[in-house]
């Protein structure tokens, strides 16, 4: 709005020579600790050529850890996205006491060490935890198998799609859906036809951000799967395990995978913030009509 | 806010009679607390029981012992001090960033500012194994600093490479929003009445900013006190020289010290706890007064 305002007056930082000092120091920093090392992962992965990562790729054991990442993303997803969705509702659509409490909570996996994560996973649910113990006598075994990894992962990714949902539906706030209710349309139907509509890809992108981190989570899986090839090896754990095997061209590999799920999470952040302005757009440009 | 009211004027109309239910004009509260209080309960507090059943399991003085031995102690300092060094680049770097991305145009910019979120969504363990292979003796970057006389990979310097990589996107995207809702009457004012660029950025800009920048580099600090992946594979993990914290308890458990593991975990708990909250504090705080709510 101020920009034809601030064309004319001169602001901090507006001369040639800072503002060239800056933005090459921005650039040179940026390209060294960013561009640099998301060009070496792919570099490194083909360092023996096109037929040798195809090679490593197709390898047996990194094809069972990409089926059980596949996997454990698969499973961790969706509960995160309805949990994402119920809290994100209840925190933005109604007032009640402890509300912020429980938005400080939802942060945790942030804050918390992902080791002290699997951790917790590991006293509760393993062989001498008080769930655990119960659990061996009826031979379930959670640690150390595929689903103590799901559930270390649940943990840690199910931030995100609230986190992208809250800031969202607090800004449109809930006018639209009282309208809905005074029009007598049901919850679900509220919720389909003007809630997701709104929210669709803010959502889109809480589902990115959740199936990244599930893919590529490290510390809190290393601490409860038990690393065993072709059984509890996640992709990020093959990763670790070629690369302690001094098989560099091989961890870049599969890490160069990795990376390119990383480079689809930017490119789909870049998308939704391109579609949620031209959303937003829109409803300014009705409120004022 | 006056359409909410008058919608539940017309709810507490048509429903006289039902109490508490009347506030509420929109349905699923019910349904959404129950999924939402199930889920907190069993995800994040229930394994907390643990934790809290195994420390207290152990004496005090078993607890001191293992918290204060001296190469745990030897893992907090470092694991501090380079978080510490990490969080006060990103706040010096995230700031310089986030100010040329809001005040210049250049080519490339959308790819830069696209650019910034990779080391969120980069799996630490890829991270960890690409600053290795970068900054090792024979890396691309390690060979031109051998010359120098520069050693990074396996030393606690490389520590602060991958704290600071992996936590950068905190104190640009904190600052960033800050920066483009800043009115540019003041500044411009200062600037038209013939002050230094320094010197409006010091008394003008910065006192709008510094609130922002603070979370940032608390963000960034918790984050990098954490941080596992990425660090262990540039680290060295040298006993009392380069031995993050997280590791610590990584190779308690791979002792089968159950009850060694838990105590140091819950020292970094207690952490990372309080710094969440207090940032959460800190930011509520901020918001009212600018908000003036």
């Amino acid at each position: 709005m101020h920009s034809s305002h601030s064309s004319r007056h001169r602001r901090v930082g507006d001369g040639p020579v800072i503002k060239w000092l800056l933005t090459g120091i921005a650039l040179a920093v940026t390209v060294c600790l960013l561009i640099m090392p998301l060009l070496v992962i792919f570099v490194e992965a083909l360092g023996a050529g096109w037929s040798t990562l195809a090679d490593n790729l197709l390898d047996q054991y990194t094809l069972h850890a990409i089926g059980l990442t596949l996997f454990v993303a698969a499973l961790t997803v969706p509960l995160n996205l309805i949990f994402g969705t119920a809290l994100a509702w209840l925190v933005t659509r109604f007032r009640f006491p402890g509300r912020k409490l429980l938005i400080t909570l939802i942060d945790i996996p942030f804050a918390v060490s992902p080791v002290v994560a699997g951790l917790l996973y590991l006293l509760l649910y393993g062989r001498n935890g008080w769930v655990g113990s119960w659990l061996a006598d009826y031979d379930v075994q959670l640690m150390f198998s595929w689903p103590g990894i799901v559930m270390v992962t649940i943990f840690v990714t199910c931030p995100f799609v609230a986190r992208e949902l809250i800031p969202l539906m607090q800004q449109q706030g809930s006018e639209e859906e009282e309208a809905g209710v005074v029009l007598g349309a049901s919850g679900w139907r509220i919720f389909r036809t003007i809630t997701l509509p709104n929210i669709k890809w803010a959502l889109i992108y809480g589902v990115v951000l959740t199936n990244a981190r599930a893919v590529g989570e490290f510390g809190a899986v290393s601490v409860v799967s038990g690393n065993i090839r072709g059984q509890t090896n996640t992709l990020p754990l093959h990763v670790e395990l070629l690369y302690q095997d001094y098989n560099i061209v091989g961890a870049f590999a599969s890490a160069s995978l990795l990376a390119g799920i990383a480079v689809f999470t930017l490119a789909a952040k870049g998308f939704v913030e391109w579609r949620q302005a031209r959303i937003l757009n829109r409803q300014q440009s009705e409120e004022t009509i | 806010m006056s359409t909410a009211d008058q919608a539940s004027a017309v709810s507490s109309q048509r429903w006289p009679r039902s109490g508490i239910r009347s506030k509420r004009v929109l349905p699923g509260f019910g349904l959404s607390l129950g999924i939402s209080l199930l889920f907190i309960s069993l995800i994040l507090m229930l394994p907390l029981t643990g934790l809290v059943i195994e420390v207290s399991a152990m004496s005090f003085d078993q607890f001191w012992f293992v918290i204060t031995d001296p190469r745990v102690v030897a893992s907090y300092k470092v694991t501090a001090l380079a978080a510490l060094a990490a969080s006060l680049f990103n706040g010096a770097f995230g700031l310089l960033l986030a100010w040329v991305l809001v005040r210049y145009e250049f080519p490339g910019k959308r790819l830069i500012d696209a650019v910034v979120d990779l080391p969120f969504a980069l799996p630490t363990a890829v991270a960890g194994i690409t600053l290795a292979t970068l900054f090792a003796a024979n890396g691309w970057y390690g060979q031109w600093l051998s010359k120098l006389g520069i050693e990074i990979a396996f030393t606690p310097v490389g520590i602060v490479v991958a704290m600071a990589f992996t936590s950068l996107p905190f104190v640009v995207r904190t600052v960033q929003p800050v920066l483009e809702e800043l009115a540019p009457e003041d500044e411009e004012a200062a600037v038209s009445l013939g002050a230094s660029d320094g010197h409006v950025f010091r008394r003008v800009i910065f006192p709008a900013l510094w609130p922002a920048l603070l979370t940032g580099v608390a963000l960034s600090f918790t984050r990098s006190l954490g941080e596992f992946g990425a660090v262990i594979f540039i680290a060295g993990n040298m006993p009392y020289v380069s031995e993050v914290t997280s590791l610590m308890i990584f190779v308690r458990l791979q002792e089968y010290d159950y009850a060694a593991a838990s105590a140091i975990a819950s020292v970094i708990l207690l952490v990372s706890l309080v710094m969440l909250f207090a940032i959460t504090l800190w930011q509520a705080r901020y918001l009212k007064r600018i908000e003036g709510r």
